[in-house]
């Protein structure tokens, strides 16, 4: 029975791709392993291997198709004995083809999952008061935001550099840094050993003289063996100088979870670092404020910490065709207006603020949706006048519940509009178990709309 | 690349090993001898405010390692920079910061150079090129790398001089460092003080590889073995170091073979060794009174000697004065300096 090729993933958070090359033609004969042709994602090209023996029977998705759907069969191979006709029969149990990519393989903690194409959701109910009326939109995932701010961030001043993992050559384990070393050379785009500890403390040294580095993690899960140079050596020492002694430096990457990395690649550090007087901490969601703050971050003379997230890099938005986009550091924004409740997260934890939002609306809720942007400093007063008119608030994160920064912004509510509350602030968090690998417990211990969408309606007691 | 080598043994050694080092001219001398005493009589008096309650938290004195300080900053030119650890006050006093900031700062004053929010350990000062002051051990190896590639990245002629004791040579990032560092040819000068204790735990209970200088070997990088107690031969010793980085040939270790006289803080017990040990190496290999017993054989008076110490005395006296009676800093201090 002829056996089915299917579209494969180069990762679990791929689901599509585009299918750019056949290199084996209907009717040639197929050994396994043999290349029968190339798919490529925005961020790598990779060859498809055959896994079993046979004749090319018939392309079912042509090259040059894009968007082709993980899954989606491409081909099918007939063994022995078999012919074209054949094909009519039902095809064998689908069996997913091995991709292997073409570019220098991943480090092994440096799997570089392609992003989701799926567009983020984007409730733009309110305008961005950051940008001016009338002006021109570029469409861009937010990995393009963010290489472009680096770009425009180095053209303007040569003390700024970045240094990091597979920053230059492999062109980032994520493609952020997609052709900086083309642009601005190996001086200013360097790739460094797998030392984080020792190449953070470097920046900072660096930046103490007054240079501007960015700082790559590969994820901030790596980032905990460089914690004690971020918070002793970046964040104090302006305070133990008298001042006399900053550092304007950049930490960014991925934070937070992936997809089916399991527990030590999952962790959510928004409250660890937010703990800390002498940083800033930026979490952006959408694309503008990726470009916007990454910019204002660059320049801050201050350490920020520039939380990402892995699954939102592939994600797209508009964002404003200026010529010096910077938003800055320190206000959240109102995403969403309402008047039954106020629902407040930032980075991926407003996928599902915003869900529930769409969904409360159906069942006559409406939920104001804030997304704080900034986690340090906290934009209070934006939280509290939303609550003044709501008198219901629900926090949403990635992250625990315990000292997190729901538990944070619980207080604050309870302290600046006590007398304003109609109900208790409520939380939805990670789960308090460390990020387990089954695909089904990992959607358990992440936040779900369905739970954001019940904690509303819990505050609202419907 | 040059092959680890050895130049003069080690403080409790045999001296006589590499040979002796080129002279100093009597205003060299007379130099170490000034800039060495000031160090001492500057802890000697920061101990007493110690016992008195003035100084408060950790104070590490630096009382026998002034000859390392003071011959390798003999041996650089103006920019270069400067960082340590905790046991700071030598390395500030040897860079030219005043000794009213200092001493105001471990009282905690508003005069002291971090307007009293560091104090012992965490003091800076950018006009003299001093980068702190760092109170996490092995820190200060990786924030010196990366002054040094700072300097690099300028295209500039200046060497990163990163002190770190015997017990931060075991530290993780120290390795890490080296590595970049090598790779980089970043120029900086790793000078480990070897002073024989890690707080309470000896080298030889710490340390798989006791010959520090042969610690870079692994990634290239030269070391060399010094006798720390001889400022003439730190300063030789320095000289060639930040020659090889100044030359774009990358880092450079100096082991200095060294002794601390006083305990690791001041509520050290000192049971890790004995009264006699300490006798001995202040007996024999004092790095003050080698340079005054060679100043004096030369023929210089001790009348002029005595100027010397005087002069010291005062500005020791006048700093411990400052460093009293200067007012606390501002209630409002407390908030400022977090974020500029």
């Amino acid at each position: 029975m002829p056996i089915q090729v299917l579209m494969p993933a180069l990762s679990p958070t791929m689901e599509k791709g585009n299918l750019a090359k056949w290199l084996k033609k209907e009717g040639e004969t197929i050994k396994s392993g043999d290349v029968i042709a190339e798919i490529e994602t925005d961020k790598a090209t990779m060859e498809v291997e055959a896994t079993d023996e046979g004749t090319l029977g018939k392309i079912l998705i042509p090259e040059g198709t894009a968007d082709v759907a993980v899954n989606t069969p491409i081909a099918t191979i007939l063994a022995d004995g078999e012919s074209a006709a054949d094909l009519a029969k039902a095809p064998a149990p689908a069996k997913q083809e091995k991709a292997a990519e073409s570019a220098p393989p991943a480090a092994a903690k440096g799997e570089a999952p392609a992003p989701k194409a799926a567009p983020a959701p984007q409730a733009v109910a309110e305008p961005d008061p950051e940008v001016p009326a009338g002006t021109e939109m570029v469409t861009q995932t937010i990995r393009e935001a963010l290489r472009d701010a680096m770009a425009e961030e180095m053209r303007r001043d040569a003390d700024v550099f970045v240094m990091g993992e597979e920053v230059a050559e492999y062109q980032g384990a994520y493609k952020v840094t997609q052709g900086l070393l083309q642009e601005f050379g190996a001086k200013r785009v360097i790739d460094t050993p797998i030392t984080e500890h020792g190449f953070a403390g470097i920046g900072v040294g660096a930046a103490m003289t007054g240079l501007k580095p960015i700082v790559e993690f590969m994820t901030f899960n790596f980032a905990m063996q460089a914690i004690d140079q971020i918070i002793n050596s970046a964040a104090k020492t302006l305070y133990m100088s008298g001042g006399q002694m900053g550092c304007s430096i950049v930490f960014r990457g991925p934070n937070g979870a992936a997809a089916r990395v399991a527990a030590q690649h999952s962790q959510d550090y928004s409250a660890w670092y937010s703990h800390i007087p002498g940083l800033k901490v930026v979490a952006p969601y959408s694309a503008a404020d990726a470009k916007g703050l990454l910019k204002a971050a660059i320049r801050d003379p201050n350490p920020v910490i520039f939380l990402e997230n892995e699954v939102l890099y592939g994600h797209s938005g508009e964002v404003p065709k200026l010529d010096d986009f910077v938003i800055p550091i320190g206000k959240a924004r109102i995403v969403r207006s309402g008047s039954h409740v106020t629902i407040i997260s930032w980075s991926n934890g407003m996928t599902y603020a915003l869900k529930a939002a769409d969904e409360l609306a159906k069942d006559g809720i409406e939920a104001e949706v804030i997304d704080l942007r900034t986690l340090r400093p906290l934009d209070t007063e934006t939280i509290i006048n939303s609550v003044k008119k709501t008198g219901r608030a629900v926090t949403v994160e990635e992250g625990w519940a315990q000292s997190g920064v729901g538990a944070e912004i619980a207080a604050r509510i309870m302290e600046n509009a006590f007398d304003y509350l109609d109900a208790p602030v409520a939380r939805v968090s990670g789960k308090d178990v460390p990020m387990p690998y089954a695909a089904n417990l990992e959607k358990l211990a992440l936040p779900a709309a369905a739970e954001v969408v019940e904690a509303a309606k819990a505050v609202c007691y419907r | 690349m040059a092959a680890p080598k050895k130049a003069a043994a080690g403080a409790a050694q045999d001296k006589t090993n590499g040979g002796s080092p080129p002279e100093f001219t009597r205003e060299q001398e007379l130099k170490a001898l000034r800039d060495m005493l000031l160090i001492r009589r500057f802890e000697e008096k920061a101990g007493q405010l110690y016992g008195m309650g003035a100084i408060g938290g950790f104070c590490h004195l630096y009382i026998g390692q002034e000859a390392v300080v003071v011959g390798m900053q003999m041996a650089l030119k103006q920019g270069d920079q400067v960082i340590t650890g905790y046991r700071d006050h030598g390395h500030m006093l040897a860079t030219g910061m005043d000794a009213n900031g200092v001493m105001a700062e471990l009282t905690g004053r508003r005069g002291g150079y971090s307007k009293g929010k560091g104090g012992s350990m965490h003091m800076f000062s950018k006009e003299k090129h001093f980068y702190g002051g760092h109170g996490i051990v092995g820190a200060q190896v990786s924030l010196g790398t990366g002054l040094a590639f700072a300097n690099h990245y300028r295209g500039n002629d200046n060497v990163s001089v990163t002190y770190f004791g015997d017990g931060a040579a075991n530290q993780g990032q120290v390795y890490e460092s080296f590595n970049m560092a090598e790779l980089w040819k970043l120029p900086v000068i790793y000078v480990i003080e070897n002073n024989r204790y890690a707080m309470g735990t000896s080298v030889s209970r710490a340390s798989a590889q006791q010959d520090f200088s042969k610690r870079g070997a692994s990634f290239n990088i030269p070391g060399m073995q010094v006798d720390g107690m001889d400022v003439r031969a730190v300063k030789a010793a320095g000289e060639e170091a930040a020659a090889w980085c100044r030359a774009g040939k990358g880092p450079y270790i100096l082991e200095m073979q060294t002794y601390r006289y006083r305990g690791h803080s001041m509520s050290d017990p000192a049971k890790y060794r004995t009264r006699e040990e300490v006798e001995k190496v202040r007996h024999d290999q004092d790095p003050i009174e080698q340079v005054r017993n060679r100043l004096l054989a030369a023929k210089v008076s001790e009348q002029d000697l005595k100027a010397i110490d005087a002069e010291v005395r005062d500005i020791v006296n006048a700093s411990a004065d400052f460093a009293q009676h200067d007012p606390e800093p501002d209630a409002a201090e407390l908030w400022t300096d977090v974020y500029r």
